[in-house]
């Protein structure tokens, strides 16, 4: 039985049922059919943006009004072709989305669900008044569309536009997001880390939330010319949250969580609204009421929605367990051994009134490690932060390569060949272990979102694998590769994260407490590692609370206690310096 | 346009804004306690409204199963919650709180001649049967999710809306509902005839905010709530309850919204889905305040109700369209002057 019930045998008797539908279905069939496609198409961008993205729109109902609009409006009184009025109401959509992504999209998240919802009450308003667009009767007479001299007037025969369009959606999406740009756009909500590893994240929000706005434009070009009339109702806020629900209830997190939604809650209304009123013996919008708490429920129980409840039935894909050989990706030039890779010069850092670090200065040169310990609360990770760009210092002079950095942001750090691991650790916990090595290789690729979902990105992305692989297998990790993160223990994922900063072929490493939550042996193997990217001319600083670790690999040892330095010398130094003792065991009088 | 209509239009836009004022504080308030976007504030407003005028023509607040059903809801899921606990001793206040008074308060509303009693103890019965909605809602939608994103949050937020608005025309029917004012009649006051209505909307929104002020200066709730508005894990340490906090605010921002309601229903009629867009102005408000200072929340709210009322002269049609337009060169500000970005890890 579980034999017959394959992944791919399940896609193609679905597909073939599709297929077969506007032969026999019955008109009614027919019609709420498309109409779930209309809506899946949709429901398929605010899965991209808000179980991807971690952003939300209820305004995409104007969109699909606005590609509508563009369509009845240009053809009818203008006598366009449709497909010049697609492209009109793509280049629209364009313009309006990234009009409202660059306003509200800098702000915090929650920024733009509120943008969008004015958006959609405003152009609801515009529609029903401006009488160009024939106010609130609408625009009729809106020509079919003719595809190679066919014209598609038939319902039936408009069926295969909307499920070829949505199935096109679907494959392209699918692939945008197992690639480079794609595993950008997953790691989205991790901001900080997404920063550090040089993606420029506000670029990623701005393109998912247009290609959410081009499918429901989309969708409103095929409602057009499906319905062949438009009036402002089917383009209302409330029209948007429904979209908004289909995406929550089937499954923000899976392409095909949008198909189920929309199936499920076209059928569902459709069932609600003929037998609630009868039930209960009174007229209102009481499919309203049951959307809304199942939505509740749905996020309270399940947030991921119905898909992956569904998928637990069905025997999953086995996923390709192998990684491609390819070509290795092209290197940064190694900086002499000995040459000074990083200079912090009296760098203060303030929270208000607080001096979390006061004038520290330090040095790494290339081919050594460099340690940083103090007790905790010392400022370590504070200094981390303003040489990494992730929170800036307040004063003072840090160079990089003889560049001075303290005024870039994390991105433009990275870029310069500095790459950091978290000491709470920063990983996508669904993602596998390869790809959350890849994000790292992120700035050694070019190709785009296009030419990912268009699978033109393939041998490029063959070699950020071979190189987050390789990176993988030299930190140990060779096993676990096709594993998620989420199900390693947290030492290991701790040396993901290295793995991730070495897969962006940094001249310094800097490391937040690698080897915490690691056994015996495991430090060993990561202080063999270490020693051996040193001795190729890497340039690292790391901060460490175990000592014997500590002791036996750093070149230099650098003490902070309060904030401010305390003391800098060899290990052995180090180890024997009265303050540092101190600091550690407290003083005798205490 | 003349002097006599400017005046006219700018006491109609004035009084407006005190509402929108009321709703935005109490928006500002419910996000910076619980990270909740409260889109349902308006549905209070029409709750309040619709169920004044109820009471006012001798009928029950309609909304009153509605509290039972939730009181009952909320005396399980808190039995439950005591029990695994093995809180025992709690079952009998948790029972008698969430659902042996509503059912108490139902039983003695039907046996009220509400028609006749006085105006003002209508009102406090008006709210009697919808402020409560306010916690109860808190308790069943957002409480189990308190740690959630602000996005799911913002979801749940709309989920609660569409349930209100839904159960709104259930409960209301299509009609709108009117009530008569607190004092019949008004004033001449220099050039202008100002309605009595007008300046209880005005002074009881001056004198609520004022309230709300001392209680967040002076009483130890307040405090409590504003130490979790700063920073909840550092208040939760300090022993102040989060779910505590959350009930008392959205509480707080149900008696708002209702009592708003309350106070433009004898001069707008309202509607069961009249709400939405009123609460969506106060948004605007409080979004001018960027979502966090009270004053400046205020300020744009009263903006919000003035340019409402003059683009309502100009240009009817499109005085939706102009108010929230106005967002956009806020949020542009605000986007052009904030650095930082919150960095919301995955819950």
């Amino acid at each position: 039985m579980a034999a017959l019930l394959t992944p791919n045998r399940i896609l193609i008797a679905f597909l073939l049922g599709l297929a077969a539908l506007p032969l026999f279905a019955a008109q009614f069939t027919v019609t709420i059919v498309n109409y779930i496609g209309l809506y899946a198409l949709v429901a398929l961008g605010l899965v991209l943006l808000t179980g991807i993205g971690g952003l939300t729109s209820f305004g995409q109902a104007a969109f699909v009004g606005l590609g509508a609009y563009a369509t009845a409006y240009l053809t009818t009184r203008h006598g366009m072709s449709p497909w010049g009025t697609l492209i009109v109401g793509m280049v629209i959509t364009t313009a309006v989305s990234l009009a409202l992504g660059f306003i509200t999209l800098r702000l915090s998240g929650h920024f733009l669900p509120l943008g969008t919802i004015a958006w959609g009450i405003s152009l609801y308003f515009i529609f029903g008044n401006v009488q160009a667009l024939g106010g609130h009767g609408g625009i009729d007479g809106i020509p079919p569309v003719e595809l190679f001299g066919l014209e598609l007037g038939s319902s039936r025969a408009f069926f295969y536009v909307i499920w070829v369009t949505l199935l096109a959606a679907i494959i392209t999406t699918q692939n945008m997001l197992d690639s480079r740009e794609g595993r950008a756009m997953r790691c989205l909500r991790a901001m900080t880390m997404t920063e550090a590893m040089g993606i420029n994240t506000l670029r990623y929000r701005m393109v998912l939330f247009m290609i959410a706005a081009q499918f429901a434009c989309v969708s409103g070009w095929l409602y057009a010319h499906l319905q062949r009339f438009v009036n402002p109702t089917p383009f209302s806020l409330g029209q948007g949250i429904e979209y908004l629900f289909m995406a929550v209830l089937g499954g923000a997190s899976a392409v095909w969580g949008a198909v189920f939604g929309a199936t499920a809650v076209s059928f569902l209304k459709e069932w609600l609204q003929d037998w609630l009123p009868k039930l209960l013996g009174a007229t209102g919008n009481f499919e309203m009421v049951v959307f809304g708490l199942l939505t509740i429920i749905v996020l309270h129980r399940a947030r991921d929605g119905m898909w992956p409840i569904l998928m637990r039935f069905i025997p999953q894909r086995e996923l390709t367990r192998t990684v491609e050989p390819a070509l290795a990706l092209p290197r940064r030039d190694v900086p002499e051994c000995g040459s000074d890779v990083l200079q912090v010069l009296n760098v203060t850092k303030r929270f208000g009134g607080l001096v979390a670090n006061n004038k520290m200065n330090l040095t790494v040169r290339a081919g050594e490690v460099m340690a940083l310990i103090g007790p905790n609360g010392a400022g370590k990770s504070t200094l981390f932060n303003c040489i990494s760009g992730v929170n800036p210092a307040t004063e003072g002079e840090i160079r990089f390569m003889g560049q001075r950095i303290e005024h870039l942001g994390s991105r433009a750090i990275a870029k310069l060949g500095m790459s950091r691991s978290f000491q709470h650790v920063r990983l996508n916990q669904d993602m596998t272990v390869l790809e959350n090595a890849a994000i790292g290789a992120h700035l050694r690729g070019r190709k785009n979102f296009v030419q990912s979902a268009w699978r033109l990105d393939r041998e490029e992305e063959r070699r950020l694998l071979w190189e987050a692989a390789h990176q993988l297998q030299r930190c140990g990790l060779g096993e676990h590769l096709f594993d998620t993160c989420g199900s390693l223990p947290l030492g290991k994922q701790r040396i993901v994260e290295i793995a991730r900063a070495l897969s962006s072929d940094p001249t310094l490493l800097l490391l937040d407490e690698p080897a915490a939550g690691l056994r015996h042996l495991e430090k060993r193997a990561l202080a063999d590692l270490l020693a051996k990217l040193r001795g190729e001319g890497m340039a690292i600083l790391l901060v460490e609370h175990d000592m014997d670790f500590v002791m036996g690999l750093a070149d230099r040892v650098l003490v902070m206690e309060f904030g401010e330095y305390l003391a800098e010398g060899l290990p052995q130094e180090i180890q024997t310096n009265p303050k540092v003792l101190e600091a550690y065991l407290g003083g005798m009088d205490e | 346009m003349d002097a006599a209509v400017a005046l006219l239009l700018a006491q109609d836009g004035v009084t407006n804004g005190a509402i929108y004022a009321l709703l935005s504080l109490a928006l500002v308030l419910v996000f910076a306690v619980t990270r909740v976007i409260y889109i349902p504030q308006g549905e209070f407003v029409a709750y309040g409204a619709l169920s004044m005028a109820a009471v006012n023509a001798g009928l029950l607040p309609p909304t009153m199963w509605l509290v039972v059903t939730l009181g009952l809801a909320v005396a399980i899921v808190d039995s439950v919650a005591a029990i695994r606990e093995g809180a025992k001793a709690r079952l009998p206040l948790i029972i008698i709180k969430n659902a042996v008074l509503p059912i108490l308060a139902v039983i003695v509303v039907r046996y009220l001649p509400l028609k006749d009693l006085a105006y003002p103890v209508q009102v406090l019965i008006a709210l009697g049967f919808v402020v409560p909605l306010g916690p109860q809602i808190y308790r069943l939608a957002f409480q189990p999710v308190a740690e959630a994103s602000v996005l799911l949050l913002l979801i749940v937020a709309v989920a609660v809306h569409f349930v209100m608005v839904g159960m709104g025309l259930y409960f209301f029917g299509a009609e709108g509902g009117r009530i008569p004012p607190f004092t019949e009649g008004g004033v001449t006051l220099g050039p202008a005839y100002v309605q009595y209505q007008t300046i209880w909307i005005v002074g009881i929104a001056a004198l609520l905010i004022a309230g709300l002020a001392l209680f967040f200066e002076h009483s130890i709730y307040g405090k409590a709530l504003r130490a979790t508005a700063i920073n909840r894990t550092g208040a939760r340490l300090m022993g102040i309850s989060a779910d505590l906090a959350g009930k008392l605010c959205f509480t707080l921002s149900a008696l708002v919204g209702a009592f708003s309601g309350i106070l433009i229903a004898p001069i707008t009629t309202i509607y069961y889905d009249t709400g939405f867009l009123i609460g969506l102005k106060g948004f605007v408000g409080a979004i001018i305040g960027g979502l966090a200072s009270y004053p400046l929340a205020a300020a744009g709210a009263v903006l919000v109700g003035l340019l409402e009322s003059y683009s309502s002269f100009y240009a009817s049609a499109y005085k939706e369209v102009i108010v929230f337009t106005l967002i956009i060169p806020v949020l542009l500000y605000q986007s052009l002057t904030t650095k930082h970005i919150d960095d919301e890890e995955d819950h």
